[in-house]
C-alpha cells in the first residue's frame, strides 16, 4: 500500500493548525449515483466529530475516503497537513460489521494491525493484550470471534484500532450492531477514551441522541448528493459527567433542533 | 464429545459390513463374495506382500497426480479467482474437463504419452484438478469485501491480503475441493490401471477377475476405499489444525 505520506512531513501550508483532518471539496460518484458533492469539513485535533445523517447519505463513503480505502472523484483529504493517497499509519478504522478474522483468536485479531506493521510477535501480543484489557476483554484472549457477543466483537475491533496507536480513529457506526444497554456503556467508554487518549475521533452515526451525547462537533449531512448542512458544537454539558448529560437542557434542545432540521428529509 | 463421532463411524461401518456379509451369503451374485471371505483374501495378500508391492506401483501416479493437482489446482484457482481475465479464460476449460468422459480420453492420452507413468499421472490430474480449481476460485471470489478492506486499512500489502485474509477465508471451501479432488484422484489412479496397462492394484483387480478369485478382487477394491477414507481423515485433521476458528461461525456472523 501507499505509505508515501509517512516519509517526508510536508509543511502544512493552508491547513488550520488545530485541524487533524480536513476534507476539501470532496465529490464522489458511483456510476450514476452521486454520493458526495463538494464536501468540505474540518476535524479539530483531539476532539470527536460525528458525521450524522440518514442511511445512504454517504457517511461511510466519506469515512472510507478519509481512510484512503476509496478514492474521491475529486477533492483532497489532508491528515496533519499531508494529502492522503491511501491507508496510512496515522489512521485506524473501526468497522460497522467488526471485520474480525473468524479463524484468528481475539489476541491475534487485536494484534493484526501491528502484525501488518511488522512488529515482532512477542511485542505485538504484549501490546494487543494491554488493549484487550483496556476494552474490558481480559480472559478472552484465546477465544474465537464466534464465541463472543456482538458487543464483545466490537470491543475487539476497538482494541485492534487502539493497538496501532494511530492519531486518528475512524469509526463507522461502531455501535449500531449491538444492543441498547451495551451501546450506552460503549458511549460512556467512548467519552472516556476521547478524554484520555490524545486522539482525533471521526464517528459515523445515524442516531441523533448518540451524536449529541458523544460529540464535540456534529456535522449534519443531508441526503444525496451529500453535503454538510450544519455544524453543531455542543459545549455546555461536556464537563458535567456522563450521568447528567441526558438530562441537560442543552442536550435536549440540540436533539430537538437536529430532528427539526432532519425531519423534512425522512420520508 | 469427540468419541461420539468415532462411535457413530464405527457403527455405520459395522452396519455396512454386516449388510455386505448378508448379501454375500444370500448370494446376490456368484461373483459377489462375503465380507469375511474378502477380508481373509485381504489379509492373505497383505501377508504375502503382494498388496504392498501393488501399492508401491499404484501410489506413484496417485501421489504424483494428487500433489500436482493440489498445488497447481489451488494455484490456478487463486489466480482465476483473483483475476477477472483469467476467470474468463480458464474457468470454461476446467468446467469442460470436469464433465469430460474420461474413459473416452484415455486412448488419446496413451497415443500422445504412451503407457507409462505420464499417462497415468495425467488421468489422476484430469480427475482431481477441476474440482480443486473450481472450488478454490469460487471461494476466493466470495471473500467478504469488508475483511479485505480491513486488512488494507491496517496497511496490508496486496500479498498480505491474499495470504492473511483471502486464503484463510477460502480455506473451508478449498479443503472441501481438495477432499473431492483426492477422492476423484483415487478413482483416476485405478481407472488408469484398468484402462491403460494393468499394474499395481488395478492388476490385482483385473487378474483376480480373470481367474474368478472374487474375494481377492473385492479385497483390492476395499483396500483402495479404506486408503481413501484414511487419507480424507488426514486432510480433515490438517484443516482443523490450521484453521481452528473456521470450524464454526464462518465469516464474522
Ligand atoms: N460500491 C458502491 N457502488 C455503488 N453505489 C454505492 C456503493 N457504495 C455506496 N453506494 C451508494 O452511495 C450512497 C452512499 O452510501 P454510504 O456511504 O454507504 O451511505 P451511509 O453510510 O450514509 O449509509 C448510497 O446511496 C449507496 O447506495
Ligand atoms: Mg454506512
Amino acid at each position: 500500500m501507499d505509505m508515501s505520506q509517512t516519509k517526508t512531513p510536508v509543511q502544512p501550508v493552508d491547513a488550520a493548525p488545530d485541524s487533524a483532518v480536513s476534507t476539501r471539496n470532496i465529490s464522489k460518484t458511483y456510476g450514476a449515483v452521486e454520493a458526495l458533492r463538494d464536501l468540505s469539513l474540518e476535524f479539530p485535533r483531539g476532539q470527536l466529530t460525528s458525521l450524522l445523517g440518514p442511511s445512504g447519505c454517504g457517511k461511510t463513503t466519506l469515512l472510507k475516503i478519509i481512510a484512503g480505502l476509496l478514492e474521491p472523484t475529486s477533492g483532497t483529504v489532508e491528515v496533519n497537513g499531508k494529502t492522503v493517497t491511501g491507508p496510512g499509519p496515522d489512521r485506524a478504522f473501526v468497522f460497522q460489521d467488526f471485520a474480525l478474522l473468524p479463524w484468528a483468536t481475539v489476541l491475534r485479531n487485536a494484534a493484526f494491525g501491528l502484525e501488518m506493521r511488522g512488529v515482532a510477535r512477542a511485542e505485538r501480543e504484549d501490546r494487543a493484550a494491554h488493549y484487550i484489557k483496556e476494552v474490558g476483554l481480559s480472559g478472552f484472549e484465546n477465544a474465537y470471534p464466534h464465541e463472543l457477543s456482538g458487543g464483545m466483537r466490537q470491543r475487539v475491533g476497538l482494541a485492534r484500532a487502539l493497538a496501532v496507536d494511530a492519531q486518528v480513529l475512524l469509526m463507522d457506526e461502531p455501535f449500531s450492531a449491538v444492543d441498547e444497554q451495551t451501546r450506552r456503556k460503549f458511549q460512556e467508554d467512548l467519552l472516556n477514551l476521547v478524554r484520555n487518549e490524545n486522539k482525533t475521533f471521526i464517528f459515523v452515526t445515524h442516531s441523533i441522541e448518540e451524536a449529541v451525547y458523544v460529540s464535540d462537533q456534529i456535522a449534519i449531512l443531508l441526503p444525496r448528493p451529500s453535503r454538510v448542512s450544519e455544524i453543531i458544537r455542543p459545549t455546555g454539558f461536556r464537563g458535567k459527567g456522563v450521568d447528567n448529560i441526558r438530562r441537560d437542557p442543552e442536550y435536549l434542545d440540540i436533539v430537538d433542533e437536529i430532528w427539526a432540521s432532519l425531519r423534512s428529509y425522512v420520508e | 464429545m469427540p468419541n461420539r463421532a468415532l462411535l457413530l463411524k464405527i457403527l455405520s461401518a459395522a452396519l455396512l459390513f454386516g449388510a455386505w456379509e448378508i448379501a454375500g451369503r444370500i448370494p446376490v451374485s456368484f461373483a459377489f463374495p462375503t465380507f469375511l471371505e474378502s477380508m481373509s483374501a485381504l489379509f492373505r495378500m497383505i501377508g504375502d506382500g503382494s498388496l504392498l508391492i501393488a501399492y508401491l506401483e499404484t501410489l506413484q501416479p496417485l501421489v504424483v497426480g494428487v500433489v500436482i493437482s493440489a498445488v497447481l489446482g489451488i494455484g490456478i484457482g487463486l489466480w482465476v479467482g483473483l483475476s477477472r481475465t483469467f476467470d474468463w479464460l480458464f474457468s470454461p476449460i476446467f468446467i469442460v474437463m470436469q464433465a469430460a468422459p474420461l474413459a473416452a480420453l484415455i486412448p488419446l492420452l496413451v497415443l500422445a504419452y504412451g503407457i507409462g507413468l505420464t499417462s497415468k499421472v495425467l488421468v489422476v490430474c484430469i480427475m482431481a484438478m477441476p474440482v480443486i480449481v473450481l472450488n478454490t476460485s469460487s471461494a476466493v471470489r466470495n471473500t467478504p469485501e469488508s475483511m479485505k478492506e480491513m486488512a488494507r486499512s491496517y496497511l496490508a500489502s496486496e500479498w498480505e491480503v491474499i495470504l492473511k485474509v483471502v486464503v484463510p477465508a477460502a480455506s473451508p471451501v478449498i479443503f472441501a475441493g481438495l477432499r473431492l479432488g483426492v477422492s476423484a484422484g483415487f478413482i483416476g489412479a485405478i481407472l488408469a490401471e484398468l484402462k491403460i496397462t494393468p499394474t499395481g492394484v488395478g492388476d490385482i483387480i483385473t487378474f483376480s477377475r480373470s481367474i474368478a478369485d472374487y474375494p481377492a478382487m473385492y479385497a483390492a477394491i476395499f483396500s483402495i476405499i479404506l486408503l481413501a477414507v484414511l487419507f480424507l481423515n488426514l486432510l480433515e485433521a490438517i484443516e482443523t489444525a490450521l484453521f481452528k476458528g473456521n470450524q464454526r461461525g464462518y465469516v464474522s456472523d
